[in-house]
């Protein structure tokens, strides 16, 4: 169990009859960075509250840099960073009196926070914006001081939820370096998001949940393999063709085309890409059906979470169990 | 305890900061009693009595001075209602520090800006022809009754703040709450030349009870009737706001602890 960073056992949590969390479970190793991966309401937040310290739970374990979560918030809160969905910083206060603020309450001295603002300030490129009120900050800047104010203390284990919501690509690019530089100093890092390209780019492992649960884990790579893995996709040139162009593929690939007539178009998943390909190519050539295009596609995250949870990320799912945790959080 | 003491102070710390960084608000809160003083001494002033005598401006001042620690409810609130909805809170919560800090920062902070407010007062008060009459002795103990009705104050905004969460509803809430609480007092008229029911609850008041042991201490006028709370008004002037405190001081902890639910 100790080698984990973080580890969930069967965390139950809920609002009433809405069940937020249902046994859900969760290791990462150290040093990782570990995706929750769901629609708005699934419960990712509810479970980085909880692994915070800042929402007791009613079943279940949880612990996080080797401490019981329940049984020990203050060793862990010493051990970890949270940068929320919303920047938690004071807005009135400037930068540098933000970051002073957090490193005297994580007791640095008065020197050491001190150095350790300007250290910070510097490093996230708000050496210039110091001075001025973090409310009058771009939300792409806010963000940053949110991170930075996490980093204080050198966390081990890093949340961070919905880190790029709402930021512009430049800003989130900015994000995502910097996280990538902090797990590269060894850094555990458990991040939500309802962006697959996030979670793609940044993620060693993904948990796949939906309804508080998790429904698939696995690494990217994997994920995208449950989806039935690459396709090959066909398009004819007269859509009467389609339903026998259908009926030549399904043996060669061993699974049954979905068709879409009216872009005349059929996709088959394939095993063996580049031998089923010549097949499909060599097999409508000899019944002498017109084609326009054919090719390989990828899988996408994105299919692999339409198939794993039936709906699309930003999709909201169960709009009553969402609105109660935005009014938590 | 010495974490208590240092991360208090440093949420006091920030809190005054905020008051040097953005007084705008501490504008509002300074020119709203002027205006009192200056809208009832003089234009509403001319034609008040005080019961048993004496200058209607230096029976309002003490009252004035009263209003001013009331009004602190507003700033209180906001402040601990802005804190929550924009989660700077959360960031407290998620970090290894006293639990308590962010409400006995506030406390302090609240008094500080009290004792800033309180000066500015005596001054305009000195001004306008307002005096002590009883000795430096007194008239701090007064001021020390101010600034312990103003803690009560506090802890009741803190609650406040926690129970509605939204720093709007609590602007929109606190000042058509404050303003009858502040009138159905001795503040502006003697309760005993009120109608009998009103004049009752005029007594009764928490503030009224304030009000009337700093007249008596600075030696102004309007030392009300012979009804119990005004013959008590000193004991009342200690028990009222211990009572808040006591009351709404462990509310609000419970209400803090209840964010984790």
């Amino acid at each position: 169990m100790t080698t984990f960073e973080v580890v969930a056992e069967g965390l139950g949590k809920r609002y009433g009859p809405t069940r937020a969390l249902d046994t859900f479970d969760l290791t990462v190793p150290p040093g990782t960075v570990h995706g929750l991966l769901g629609p708005n309401g699934a419960g990712k937040t509810t479970a980085v509250r909880i692994l915070t310290t800042l929402l007791r739970f009613d079943t279940g374990r949880a612990t996080v840099a080797g401490y019981d979560v329940l049984r020990r918030p203050d060793e862990v809160r010493a051990r970890i960073g949270l940068t929320g969905q919303y920047a938690a910083v004071d807005e009135i206060l400037s930068g540098r009196q933000n970051l002073e603020l957090f490193g005297r309450l994580f007791r640095l001295s008065r020197r050491e926070a001190r150095r350790r603002a300007g250290e910070l300030l510097e490093r996230f490129g708000l050496d210039e914006a110091a001075g001025r009120s973090a409310g009058e900050y771009s939300g792409g800047m806010r963000r940053r001081l949110d991170l930075a104010a996490s980093l204080i203390r050198r966390p081990r284990v890093l949340f961070l939820d919905e880190p790029t919501t709402g930021l512009d690509p430049r800003s989130r690019n900015q994000v995502w370096d910097l996280v990538r530089g902090l797990v590269a100093d060894g850094t555990t890092v458990l991040l939500t998001t309802q962006y697959l390209e996030e979670a793609d780019q940044l993620a060693d492992r993904i948990s796949v949940i939906d309804a508080g649960r998790v429904v698939a884990e696995g690494s990217p790579d994997q994920l995208k393999a449950m989806t039935g893995g690459d396709r090959i996709e066909v398009v004819v040139r007269d859509a009467a063709e389609l339903s026998q162009a259908a009926r030549l593929v399904a043996p060669i690939c061993g699974a049954d085309a979905e068709l879409d007539p009216e872009v005349r178009r059929l996709s088959v998943p394939v095993v063996d890409r580049v031998a089923g390909l010549v097949d499909v190519v060599r097999a409508l050539d000899d019944a002498g059906i017109a084609v326009e295009d054919i090719g390989l596609r990828r899988a996408t995250l994105d299919e692999a979470f339409l198939h794993l949870t039936g709906h699309r990320p930003d999709e909201g799912r169960e709009p009553v169990a969402a609105g109660r945790k935005a009014d938590v959080a | 305890m010495t974490t208590v003491i240092a991360d208090g102070w440093t949420m006091t710390r920030r809190n005054m900061t905020h008051v040097v960084r953005a007084p705008e608000e501490l504008i509002l809160y300074f020119s709203l009693p002027i205006m009192f003083v200056l809208v009832f001494g003089y234009v509403f002033g001319s034609g008040m009595q005080v019961a048993g005598g004496g200058s209607y401006r230096e029976f309002l001042l003490p009252g004035v001075f009263v209003m001013t620690m009331l009004y602190g409810l507003g700033a209180t609130a906001t402040g601990v209602a802005l804190d929550l909805s924009r989660g700077v809170v959360d960031r407290f919560r998620s970090m290894p520090m006293a639990r308590s800090a962010l409400m006995t920062g506030r406390s302090a902070a609240d008094l500080l800006r009290a004792l800033l407010e309180m000066s500015t007062l005596l001054v305009c008060g000195l001004l306008v022809g307002w005096q002590w009459r009883q000795g430096v002795g007194k008239a701090l103990l007064a001021v020390g009754l101010l600034l312990l009705l103003r803690i009560a104050i506090t802890w009741v905004g803190i609650y406040l703040a926690l129970l509605v969460r939204n720093p709007d509803t609590v602007g929109v809430i606190v000042f058509p709450a404050a303003f009858p609480l502040s009138a159905i007092s001795n503040v502006f008229v003697s309760p005993e030349l009120m109608p009998p029911v009103i004049g009752t609850i005029s007594e009764w008041n928490p503030l009224s009870a304030t009000v009337a042991a700093i007249r008596e201490l600075f030696g102004n006028p309007g030392l009300g009737g012979d009804s119990w709370p005004a013959e008590h008004a000193m004991l009342l002037a200690v028990l009222w706001p211990v009572l808040l405190i006591a009351t709404f001081a462990p509310l609000a902890v419970r209400r803090y602890q209840r964010l984790s639910r």
